[in-house]
Formats: structure tokens, C-alpha cells, sequence
């Protein structure tokens, strides 16, 4: 079964994709890339997913997987050899998957947040917001990395992969926004967390550079504030 | 190797379907534990050392460390009781695994759809409704192939599993709601022969709801309407 071929259906600046690549990296997976343009969406996507049409969707052999976390909860089922991208510890395990969930339904809408204002006292309330939010992760870093170097301990696991996605547009923001979001001296351990999670050889191939993402939000962001017509 | 009659508590709180998730899941697996009744409008300093983050139920506490999050809640359950096996919430198959994640996350991503239905009126609770429609039709839609077609018992096959228990409150909640709003979703038919929009949905909730362990838990219904009365007429009274 670990054997089937392997694409994933995905799009370079997405967080999401980014996780089911770093996944399958960390497992040594080879996989084919499949792009999607952003405003179409292909047959193959319309078909794989036909509950959300959003990709990431994994597709091993005839299986289709769809979620990112949930994709990288397959992928470390099925490459099950070697370390697993969840702590073995239970507690832990239950641990990374509460903070995973903060960050799916906290971290996300508070980042897009920043990108959603609509005038300068909207945009600051929504930096405040994110700010607070790192605070409460540098603290969660803390309690869930003890002492070492990533969330799930001496290696990339779950949390890192759930949270580091998101690291391009977080520079992004920072940069679009002048203000500094994760800092030495705001955020210690996220900053040094996130140079460590940025040049781990699962990740750096896949984390796209600041600058290639900031033009790809400045075209994004034109069309939130000027939708085309359907 | 985990004993019987250890330390487990519940903090959950009578109104609460995500409260119930837990609850359900423990006496389906045969795990003995204390329940600790939360009063919602006064929460317990207990409550706000074990989930200072969202301050919500429910929170098991196993051997004082607490756990919050019904479904994070639920796959621990399913991992640290190992030798509870004769009622697994999970499937062994990865892709099987992933197929009930998505639907759990499909239903609980759902959430805010109801509550809008829920809390809103006028032409807010018209759109609402029109959404919470399409929702019972996607899993309806599910329901046909696993329940319809392939003559399953519960989406996990003959025994509840982790998606039946998250889209339980459909069962139970949502057709108390129904009453407190005054607008109908489910449309269950009482008689077999009339099928109303979501047969194989309906299907699923009465055997969900027949299921002796579901069935001697559940929250009094007319105390659930009148709950849920009270609170819709907050909800409204301090909306404008």
C-alpha cells in the first residue's frame, strides 16, 4: 500500500499544501506535484474533492485524501516506519492536537484578519488581535517543546508543520503592514522556533521566498478589495 | 498499563452536545468515570486552571492532567484506553481513519451555521436556514452511500464511532431547536412509508437515538426546548 504512486493536488503559496508536502517529505515520500491555478479549478480537483473543491488533496494509488491535518495524519499512518509526527506520549498527542485546533480555527482568521481590514482602526484592532494570539503560542512553545528545539521536540512534528505553514505570510504581513509580528524581542522562542523550522530540510524547498509571495498577495489582495463579477 | 477505577473526571454541563460527545464516548467504551456538572454562567476556578485558554466544556481530567476540545477529547479516549477494544471510536484502516476525520471536521466546521440559525431572525435566519438546508444535504448525500446503499448501521458500520458521535446533536439538540425557533430543518417523518428529504439522515438518528447507551443519555427534551426558548429570547433581546 505505502508503495501506490503518490501526487498531491496543491498550489505553491498555500499554507495548507505546504503541510501535506512537509509531511511527506519528513517520511522521505516521493510524490508529483500537481499545480492549480488560482480562480480555475480542474476537473481532477472538482472530482477529488467534490465536498469542498480545495486543495490540498492527496491522492495515494486510487485513494483520495482531503484536509490538510488530516492528510499528514494519513501520511504518518501509512509511512510508519521511523518517528512519527505526533509525540508517542498520549497526553502530548492530545496536547498537539488541541494546539493544532487553535491554530486551524484561532491563528488562521486572526492572521487573514490583518489582510480583511477594511481602514486603519480595523487593521490595528486585527494586528492586536494576532499579537495577543502569539503570546499565548510563544507560552504553548514552552509547555510543549521542553527545553527543545521544535513543538513536537527534537525533530519537526504535527504542531510545527501545523503552525510553521504559515511563517511566509506571516513575514508577509509584517512586511505589507511595517510591523513585527514574531520578534527576538516580542516572541523569543517562536523567533528562534521559526529560523529553525524555516531551514529544516523538510521545509526549506517548500516555504515559498517573501518576496515571490508578497507580489502573489498584492495580486490576491487587489481582488478582495475589487471581486470580479459573477 | 492504565488500572480500573482510576482518577477520571468529566466537567461537562447538561445543555452542552459537546459535553455529551465525551460522556457517550466513555460509557460506550466502558470507562468509569466522575462527572462534574458546570454551571456555564458562573464557571468554576476548576474549570479556568484546566482550559485558560477557551474556558469551555468539556474538559476530561485523567490523573489530574486535563484534556479539552471534544474531538481531540475523543481520540484520546481512543488511544489511552487500548484494552477497551470491544467498542473501537476509530477504524484500523489509515484511509478509513482519514474518511471519519473528515466528516467530524465536516460537521463541527458546521457549528457556526447552526448557532446563525439558531440566534438570528428575519431575512439573517432565512439565509441560515438556506445554509443549514444544504449541510443536512451534504451529509445526507453521505448518509446514502454508507447508510443507503452499503446497509450500515452508524457511518462507522455496526457500532457508533467518532463521526456518529459528533453529528449526534442533530439527533437530539437540533429538534429542540427546531421547536425553540419555530422553523423546521430535519423534517423527520414519524411514518416509514413518507420520506421526507433526508431518509437515509433520518435513518441514522433513529438508530442513533435507539442505541441503549445513547438512549439512557440524553438530556430531558422539554427542559432542552425550554432552554434552548430562554436562551434564543437573549440572544435576540440583546442583539440590536
Amino acid at each position: 500500500m505505502a508503495g501506490d504512486a503518490v501526487k498531491l493536488l496543491g498550489a505553491w503559496p498555500s499554507p495548507f499544501v505546504m503541510r501535506a508536502q512537509i509531511a511527506l517529505n519528513l517520511k522521505s515520500v516521493g510524490y508529483e506535484f500537481l499545480e492549480e491555478t488560482l480562480g480555475t479549478k480542474s476537473q481532477l480537483l472538482l472530482q477529488s474533492n467534490p465536498v469542498h473543491k480545495k486543495i490540498p488533496v492527496l491522492i495515494h494509488g486510487d485513494k483520495l485524501v482531503c484536509e490538510s491535518l488530516i492528510i499528514v495524519q494519513y501520511i504518518d499512518e501509512v509511512w510508519s516506519s521511523g518517528p512519527g509526527m505526533l509525540p508517542s506520549d498520549l497526553y502530548d498527542r492530545a496536547t498537539a492536537r488541541f494546539w493544532a485546533a487553535y491554530i486551524d480555527d484561532k491563528w488562521f482568521p486572526s492572521l487573514i484578519g490583518i489582510a480583511k481590514a477594511q481602514d486603519d482602526g480595523a487593521k490595528k484592532a486585527a494586528i492586536e488581535q494576532v499579537s495577543e494570539i502569539l503570546a499565548v503560542l510563544e507560552d504553548a512553545f514552552t509547555k510543549c517543546s521542553k527545553g527543545k528545539t521544535f513543538f513536537g521536540g527534537d525533530r519537526v512534528g504535527y504542531l510545527d508543520i501545523a503552525f510553521g505553514c504559515f511563517l511566509g505570510w506571516l513575514r508577509v504581513t509584517e512586511k505589507m503592514n511595517g510591523v513585527e509580528l514574531i520578534s527576538r524581542s516580542k516572541t523569543p522562542q517562536l523567533a528562534q522556533w521559526a529560523e529553525r523550522f524555516c531551514a529544516d530540510p523538510a521545509v526549506k524547498d517548500v516555504m515559498p521566498e517573501t518576496d515571490k509571495l508578497a507580489e502573489f498577495a498584492k495580486v490576491l489582495f487587489a481582488k478582495f478589495k475589487n471581486p470580479p463579477s459573477q | 498499563m492504565e488500572e480500573e477505577g482510576e482518577d477520571v473526571k468529566l466537567l461537562g454541563a447538561w445543555p452542552s452536545p459537546f459535553s455529551y460527545r465525551v460522556l457517550w464516548g466513555l460509557k460506550l467504551k466502558g470507562i468509569s468515570f466522575q462527572y462534574e456538572e458546570e454551571d456555564l454562567a458562573r464557571k468554576s476556578s476548576a474549570l479556568l486552571r484546566y482550559n485558560p485558554v477557551h474556558r469551555k466544556i468539556p474538559v476530561l481530567v485523567h490523573g489530574e492532567k486535563p484534556i479539552a476540545e471534544s474531538t481531540v477529547i475523543l481520540e484520546y479516549i481512543e488511544e489511552a484506553w487500548p484494552q477497551k477494544n470491544d467498542h473501537p471510536l476509530l477504524p484500523q484502516d489509515p484511509l478509513e481513519r482519514a474518511e471519519a476525520r473528515f466528516w467530524t471536521k465536516f460537521v463541527e466546521d458546521k457549528n457556526p451555521t447552526f448557532f446563525r440559525y439558531f440566534r438570528s431572525t428575519g431575512v439573517d435566519q432565512e439565509q441560515a436556514t438556506e445554509e443549514a438546508k444544504q449541510v443536512l444535504k451534504a451529509i445526507e448525500d453521505y448518509a446514502e452511500l454508507q447508510i443507503g446503499k452499503e446497509g450500515k448501521k452508524f457511518f462507522r458500520g455496526g457500532t457508533i464511532g467518532i463521526t456518529d458521535l459528533t453529528l449526534g446533536w442533530i439527533s437530539w439538540w437540533l429538534k429542540a431547536m427546531e421547536e425553540a425557533v419555530g422553523v423546521k430543518l430535519l423534517m423527520e417523518t414519524t411514518d416509514e412509508a413518507e420520506e421526507g428529504p433526508f431518509p437515509n439522515l433520518s435513518r441514522w438518528m433513529k438508530n442513533f437515538r435507539e442505541d441503549p447507551v445513547i438512549r439512557d443519555n440524553l438530556p430531558d427534551f422539554d427542559d432542552l426546548v425550554l432552554y434552548f426558548k430562554r436562551l434564543r429570547h437573549n440572544f435576540i433581546a440583546t442583539s440590536d
